[in-house]
């Protein structure tokens, strides 16, 4: 559970990009979370409705994109989706465990919506 | 209670797209870690005189008594220090000052496991000037603790013989992430059934040329190789 502490960093994130544009107010905070990222989306969907109040997203939105693991099969020489989430990477070709982690460990606020 | 979040699961990803009327888009591209990445290169500059290491493995596989052991081994000629991190008491803490090392808990009540602004709180309590070795010990987790750099220079995965040889399979990311990996409880091996080929297969597939010391903290068989190894590293960065 240390989903609270990343919506408080998302949240100042947030408000940090959108002071800079001069906005009032933070319409959407569009997040890309990893499958392997260790972050489960409703506990950040949950933390993010109890730390708004207050701030310039107080009435946002919150957007999760998933980002799939991707992983590099040395032997096959090409990537693969991983088929679970708790970062088994096991190359369904020729079932060799791949350390090489192309993608899934993402925890990024991408974008805003701001009026 | 908080008010219900509106959410929407997009899956792919709307870049740059505004989905509320008159919205405006602004581009963040930041990663959620920022502060504690942040926090963690302070913490990284504040330990330039010191090698730290931060000990993850599950709970129970013995980062406590490995701990009792190299501080006792190491106390003779270098000045050790040690944070604990702990959901709940300061037993381990009142192990490792027994043991000779001035240590700090840290309980960190529900959480899964250390960030780098609970380590520099910590050390707050220590004369870092004065030390030659911080090890850190992780909450006994082998998810969560991954994600969060602490500042340390080496990050040491233990695993015990009594978890089972396939762990660095089922939590690849802990074990690609060491910089060392020591397998614990050596001594009961056999009685436990542990297929040593098996496991350091495991670390190899999952973490290819990273150091392995096999040891047995209780007994004190393995420890050589891997006091020699903390000695070298920290010789190594002190040039």
């Amino acid at each position: 559970m240390h989903e609270f502490g990343l919506v408080i960093s998302m949240i100042d994130l947030a408000e940090e990009a959108a002071r800079k544009e001069g906005a009032d107010v933070i319409e959407a905070i569009h997040v890309e979370i990893g499958a392997l990222s260790g972050v489960v989306p409703e506990a950040l969907e949950f933390a993010f409705g109890g730390a708004r109040a207050g701030t310039m997203a107080a009435t946002a939105r919150l957007e999760v994109t998933y980002i799939p693991a991707i992983a590099y099969c040395a032997t096959c020489q090409s990537e693969f989706e991983l088929d679970n989430r708790f970062g088994i990477a096991m190359c369904p070709t020729c079932d060799t465990p791949s350390a090489d982690l192309r993608q899934g460990r993402e925890m990024h606020v991408s974008h805003l919506e701001v009026a | 209670m908080a008010d219900p979040v509106a959410t929407r699961d997009v899956r792919v990803s709307p870049h740059g797209t505004a989905v509320t009327p008159g919205a405006r888009v602004v581009q963040v591209q930041k990663s959620l870690m920022t502060h504690n990445d942040g926090v963690a290169a302070a913490n990284r500059a504040a330990f330039e005189g010191c090698l730290v290491l931060n000990i993850v493995s599950s709970p129970g596989s013995g980062k406590t008594a490995l701990l009792e052991r190299s501080v006792r081994e190491l106390a003779g000629d270098l000045r050790v220090a040690v944070v604990v991190g702990d959901l709940e008491t300061d037993n381990d803490a009142i192990r490792i000052h027994a043991a000779g090392a001035p240590s700090v808990q840290i309980v960190t009540g529900t959480v899964c496991h250390l960030e780098a602004e609970m380590v520099a709180r910590a050390v707050d309590q220590l004369d870092l000037a004065g030390l030659d070795v911080l090890v850190i010990e992780n909450v006994g987790n082998l998810v969560c603790p991954a994600s969060w750099d602490l500042g340390e220079d080496l990050r040491v995965t233990l695993l015990s013989t009594t978890e089972g040889e396939d762990k660095p399979l089922k939590y690849p990311r802990i074990f690609k992430d060491a910089d060392a990996v020591v397998i614990n409880k050596v001594d009961i091996a056999e009685a436990v059934g542990f297929d040593r080929e098996r496991a350091l297969d495991a670390v190899a597939k999952v973490s290819p040329g990273t150091p392995v010391f096999e040891l047995s903290a209780r007994t004190g068989e393995g420890m050589d190789a891997w006091l020699a190894f903390v000695r070298e590293r920290l010789a190594a960065k002190r040039g």
